[in-house]
């Protein structure tokens, strides 16, 4: 069985004038569906390059990067959206929730994009919030919700399209710890129902409620860790 | 995405910024609105102009003495009325079918200005000398009483056909037909008024009082020629054989002056070529202001544009976000196109509305007229239209080329 992630000698190299940075180097990584991975790593180790390379928001300059047993390294930008739309949910540190729309509104916006019907949207908009216990604050807006419960809104937005992975990025990076803990018992619970997530982190906690993890150093992938070891480790 | 999903993120786009979407409407809502405005007074004034100068009759030829620099093509008579070269017998000559088979009437005006007498009011108008052929000639009619007759001319009759201007001053509101007045020093007695007709080019048309030809030169004219007028109205047969009348008229008086074109000494001017010379006039005028109107609506047109690149500048995590959640660069392009056409859309119509409110409000308080014309309303919505796409163009592919992980990290 193929890997649903397969990232084979992935580099990502930026030039600012005639310097070369390599924020990636030379990756390869496998993820199979239903895992729970916990990319980790101090920051500048290349880790949020590697999230928007696995996020299909940017594409390797060496590499090959298949998602579902489809290449995306050399797609075009109108491609990428519509592979973002149809495999993967975002959960951002930001929460990056839309101040103006409420919850629902929120939830239904990567639905938009995939051109479902208006009152499907409704309707699967408001199961997904079901499902995060959010079901009595559909019509509040972000502003009106606390830290975590801004944060289920936004993995209710990276549910509703049933996607392949859930890619969560810094997850708990804006949370105090009862949200945090929250927030990984959501995730647990979701990868207990069979979800695919990859969880990038720099805390030695939240990457432990992962089922594996790989650390990152200088761009490159080090020993990876059994998630007992990460606790130890810190 | 649909159009009409996208139609739906552009307006709660615009109803979350309410006051600023509002005053970015009004730059193209006051460009639309003076546009209307002065393309409708433009063409109100022509209309007016217009149709005091048809109010003078149809398919007239306008005889002076006195030549013409422009030989008749435009209003312009130099040393017109400077000199009597028409007489009575000149408007003979026209009159006879035999020379000139395309004229329909003739009526030989002579004028004069006179002290009136009527009881103890005194007033002073202008007074006609004329023929029977006078009302149908200038497109008048009678609201009292009749015209003088042919015969009346011929005995000299001291009858005359007043004005309702002067009727009302001189006579009050009792029964004018009937009455006597005196002008200068010769009582007339009132057969008829005029129906009143309001003023024109030529001034008020109902302060006149109209006396046979042959009585005023008899009793009345100052002149030393009495049988000199100031001007001969020639009635064409229609509108097509206008033309022929003009060559028929200026041939046969060339050939009983004895003089040639270049020592015309009297002046043929068709009424449509007064009419095109006065609404040339206007017309210039309505482009000169249209187009300080529209520079108006180009400058809201930029206001459009920068409201829409501060837009965009404002909502890049906005952008990022959605491109991130599935939105291909060309629903981008297109939901940010869809906010600035709606901006210019919404302010056209509003300015249309205020261009239609004004035409309606506007002519009872300057007392000019407005045209409304269905035709400027709809280009302005085109227009509208036009400017908010082509303001949205450029911040639109802005947004659309944003690359979504810039555009999430950017604080």
């Amino acid at each position: 069985m193929t890997a649903l992630l397969d990232l084979r000698g992935v580099s990502k190299t930026y030039s600012s004038g005639a310097l070369e940075v390599a924020a990636v180097r030379d990756v390869d990584l496998q993820v199979q569906a239903g895992d729970y991975l916990a990319i980790m790593g101090p920051s500048g180790s290349g880790k949020s390059t590697l999230m928007h390379i696995i996020g299909c928001l940017d594409v390797p300059s060496a590499g090959h990067y298949s998602l579902a047993g489809e290449d995306v390294s050399g797609m075009t930008e109108a491609q990428l959206a519509v592979v973002r739309n149809r495999r993967i949910g975002f959960v951002f540190q930001q929460f990056n929730l839309l101040p103006t729309l409420s919850a629902w509104r929120n939830v239904e916006l990567p639905l938009l994009y995939a051109g479902v019907s208006r009152s499907e949207r409704r309707q699967r908009a408001l199961t997904a919030l079901g499902r995060v216990g959010l079901a009595d604050r559909v019509e509040h807006r972000p502003g009106e919700l606390s830290g975590g419960q801004q944060q289920r809104v936004s993995v209710a937005r990276a549910l509703v399209t049933e996607p392949d992975l859930i890619l969560a990025d810094e997850p708990t990076g804006n949370l105090d710890s009862a949200s945090t803990a929250d927030i990984l018992a959501l995730l647990c619970e979701l990868h207990e129902q069979g979800r695919t997530i990859v969880l990038i982190t720099h805390e030695h906690e939240v990457a432990a409620a992962a089922q594996r993890i790989v650390v990152m150093r200088d761009g490159g992938l080090a020993e990876p860790l059994t998630p007992s070891q990460a606790v130890v480790g810190r | 995405m649909s159009w009409l999903e996208t139609l739906r993120t552009a307006v709660d786009a615009l109803r979350t910024r309410r006051l600023r979407s509002a005053l970015t409407m009004l730059g193209i809502l006051i460009g639309i609105a003076a546009v209307m405005l002065t393309v409708g007074l433009g063409q109100g004034a022509q209309k007016q102009v217009t149709d005091q100068i048809n109010k003078l009759g149809s398919n007239l030829l306008i005889v002076s003495p006195g030549s013409s620099p422009s030989a008749g093509a435009g209003g312009v008579r130099g040393g017109r009325g400077t000199v009597g070269t028409l007489t009575m017998d000149d408007a003979a000559i026209l009159a006879d079918p035999a020379v000139a088979p395309d004229i329909a009437r003739v009526a030989p005006v002579s004028s004069a200005s006179l002290a009136l007498i009527a009881g103890t009011s005194t007033w002073t108008s202008s007074i006609v000398g004329t023929t029977p052929d006078w009302p149908a000639v200038r497109a008048r009619t009678l609201s009292e009483g009749r015209f003088f007759t042919a015969d009346e001319v011929i005995a000299e009759s001291p009858v005359a056909v007043i004005g309702s201007t002067t009727a009302t001053q001189l006579l009050g509101t009792t029964s004018v037909v009937g009455q006597t007045i005196t002008i200068g020093g010769q009582n007339v007695t009132v057969i008829g008024v005029l129906t009143a007709e309001g003023s024109t080019v030529g001034g008020d048309q109902d302060d006149v009082v109209l006396v046979p030809q042959s009585t005023f030169a008899a009793r009345l004219s100052t002149s030393a020629n009495p049988r000199s007028v100031s001007t001969i109205y020639v009635e064409a047969r229609d509108a097509e054989s206008l033309s022929a009348a003009y060559q028929e008229t200026t041939k046969a008086l060339l050939s009983s002056h004895g003089v040639t074109v270049a020592t015309q000494d009297f002046t043929v001017s068709a009424q449509q070529s007064i009419v095109d010379t006065a609404t040339s006039t206007s017309r210039v005028l309505t482009v000169l202001l249209s187009s300080i109107a529209a520079i108006s609506l180009l400058v809201g047109g930029i206001g459009v544009m920068n409201i829409m690149l501060v837009s965009v500048t404002e909502r890049i995590r906005e952008i990022g976000l959605r491109k991130a959640l599935g939105a291909t660069p060309t629903v981008i392009l297109r939901q940010f196109l869809v906010e600035a056409s709606l901006l210019g859309l919404v302010g056209g119509l509003a300015g249309i509305s205020l261009g239609l409110l004004g035409a309606v409000v506007l002519p009872s308080i300057v007392s000019f007229p407005v045209a409304i014309s269905p035709v400027a309303a709809a280009a302005g919505l085109l227009v509208s239209l036009a400017i908010g796409i082509a303001a949205g163009v450029y911040p639109a592919s802005r947004a659309a080329r944003l690359a979504p992980i810039d555009a999430l990290r950017s604080e």
